[in-house]
């Protein structure tokens, strides 16, 4: 399966990012879209918040249930996706693609080397005894 | 996502076919039920379903006790006074209603449908999460009754048949007579086959709806699913999980065992004042709930929509526009039908009127929320 880009990164938490020089996108995995979902609403960090990488960076929810969203890495916002606000219904449909949630400047690019890559994350996913969820 | 496999969850009889249809599993009241059916359109497709044309919920998790006199005539009967807050001497055979079983406080042990199959024989439908306790509390407190109480709910699987299309959909499956079964009424009839299955006008829905009870082995309750979605097809009949079930019987504000009643509210507070019949003979609770009438009630429960932009859930703190606490969310949700966030809330009698700006605390920020008229979605009159 190819639904997970090579050139993204994931968190335990479902969440991917893709690094393009000290810049990067985040969203959710299509996993996590499934497991939440409907979504129904999605609220995310002002521009210029400066993130923590595992801190709090918005939620995510669905009819049934409220998901934290956590960042992948440190840094900066730079852009939240506006869209989402008038159809969070994109990231039922989209998630890896036109509903990213932010785009931020990373203070610490070194950070994305422990983080799972496509391979790694779909076994994760497979794997019934993970201990995170969506 | 820690499901530690201590507790041996229970299992319907179509607990297999969920998993064929792709459903999404949950634990509920310790039973493994399916919450949606993504891969044919999900919670928000089948609560529209359920409001626009047919639904169908597997509700085997309920559980059933059926009360019936040992030859002495009436000893059910006075049981079931003795145990509910309706009044059973006015139902007729066929006959059915909403009651509770309370403590001697006035609190819920718990809601139930009261069914009179016979002459002096009762079934009481109970929820799932509750079925231990309530039958423990019905064997215990019919022991000076002339009657015997026992747990039925193993032996049937129980499907509910809900939306403004369900009538079309049974009338395939059955010789009864539909348009005489009115609302809150059974019958016993051929249903999918199934001679003498029981075959009721009700449901949790806010729709017209019927529900089956039939023989709970896997075969049989199999053979009953599937003949209800294909008698369904053309009406876009779709299953339904206990997604669908909350918010369709929230948008109806019908209550929820832990969440609008429990052993620590009592029936004034959740406004079911009109299913308690205080001028019936003597009934568990009875006392406790007449002198709490001579007194003010603390609390009361009210219907909000969501002014500003977030969605209440259960047991979130409400708070008057002063910025004090004075009460909490039972139930919130935004609501797949009217397209707008509700909750329904305890607060004291006080803060309840309607048009009354109340504020939600959702995560870090305190929300602006309006108390609205209840139900918050009445089905059309046909």
């Amino acid at each position: 399966m190819d639904s997970y880009p090579n050139d993204f990164r994931f968190t335990k938490e479902h969440e991917w990012i893709k690094v393009t020089g000290d810049t990067a996108t985040v969203g959710i995995t299509d996993y996590a879209q499934h497991e939440l979902g409907d979504v129904v609403f999605v609220e995310l960090p002002k521009v210029g918040t400066k993130l923590s990488a595992s801190q709090s960076l918005g939620t995510v929810e669905s009819v049934k249930a409220v998901s934290e969203i956590y960042s992948p890495a440190s840094g900066e916002v730079l852009e939240v996706n506006q869209s989402l606000a008038k159809t969070p219904e994109q990231l039922n449909t989209d998630p890896h693609g036109s509903a990213w949630l932010v785009k931020m400047k990373l203070s610490d690019p070194k950070e994305i080397a422990g983080l799972m890559d496509a391979a790694a994350y779909q076994k994760y996913i497979a794997d019934p005894k993970k201990e995170a969820s969506a | 996502m820690t499901s530690p496999a201590t507790i041996e969850l229970r299992k319907t009889s179509l607990n297999p076919i969920h998993r064929r249809m792709g459903a999404k599993m949950v634990t509920f009241g310790g039973w493994d039920m399916p919450v949606e059916y993504p891969a044919t359109g999900g919670l928000v497709a089948e609560h529209l379903a359920v409001r626009s044309s047919v639904g169908v919920f597997d509700v085997s998790h309920m559980g059933d006790i059926l009360v019936e006199n040992d030859r002495t005539p009436g000893g059910a009967l006075a049981a079931v006074q003795h145990l509910s807050m309706n009044d059973a001497s006015k139902l007729a055979i066929g006959q059915a209603h909403y009651s509770a079983l309370l403590y001697p406080e006035g609190t819920f042990v718990d809601d139930v449908i009261v069914h009179r199959l016979g002459e002096d024989t009762y079934l009481l439908v109970i929820n799932a999460g509750t079925r231990e306790k309530d039958f423990h509390w019905v064997r215990d407190h019919v022991r000076g009754f002339a009657c015997t109480a026992r747990d039925v709910g193993d032996d049937f699987t129980q499907l509910a048949i809900q939306g403004p299309r369900a009538a079309d959909v049974v009338r395939k499956l059955t010789d009864a007579n539909l348009s005489s079964l009115r609302n809150y009424w059974f019958t016993h009839a051929t249903v999918c086959g199934l001679r003498n299955t029981l075959l009721a006008r009700t449901g949790y829905t806010g729709e017209d709806g019927f529900e089956i009870y039939v023989p709970s082995d896997p075969r049989t309750s199999e053979m009953a699913w599937s003949r209800v979605l294909e008698a369904g097809k053309e009406f876009g009949i779709l299953p339904c999980g206990l997604g669908a079930r909350n918010t369709l019987r929230l948008e109806s504000k019908m209550a929820l065992y832990g969440h609008e009643i429990s052993e620590s509210i009592n029936v004034w507070e959740a406004g079911l004042d009109r299913f308690c019949k205080m001028e019936k003979t003597e009934f568990i609770g009875r006392a406790a709930l007449e002198s709490a009438k001579a007194g003010r009630i603390q609390r009361t429960l009210v219907g909000l929509e969501m002014i500003e932009r977030g969605i209440a859930r259960d047991s979130y703190k409400v708070f008057d526009e002063a910025g004090r606490e004075i009460g909490y969310v039972t139930s919130g949700s935004p609501a797949p039908f009217l397209k707008t966030n509700i909750a329904l809330a305890y607060v004291p009698p006080g803060h309840s009127a309607i048009g009354n700006t109340l504020l939600v605390e959702v995560r870090t920020q305190k929300l602006k929320a309006r108390i609205v008229p209840t139900p918050f979605y009445k089905r059309p009159k046909h």
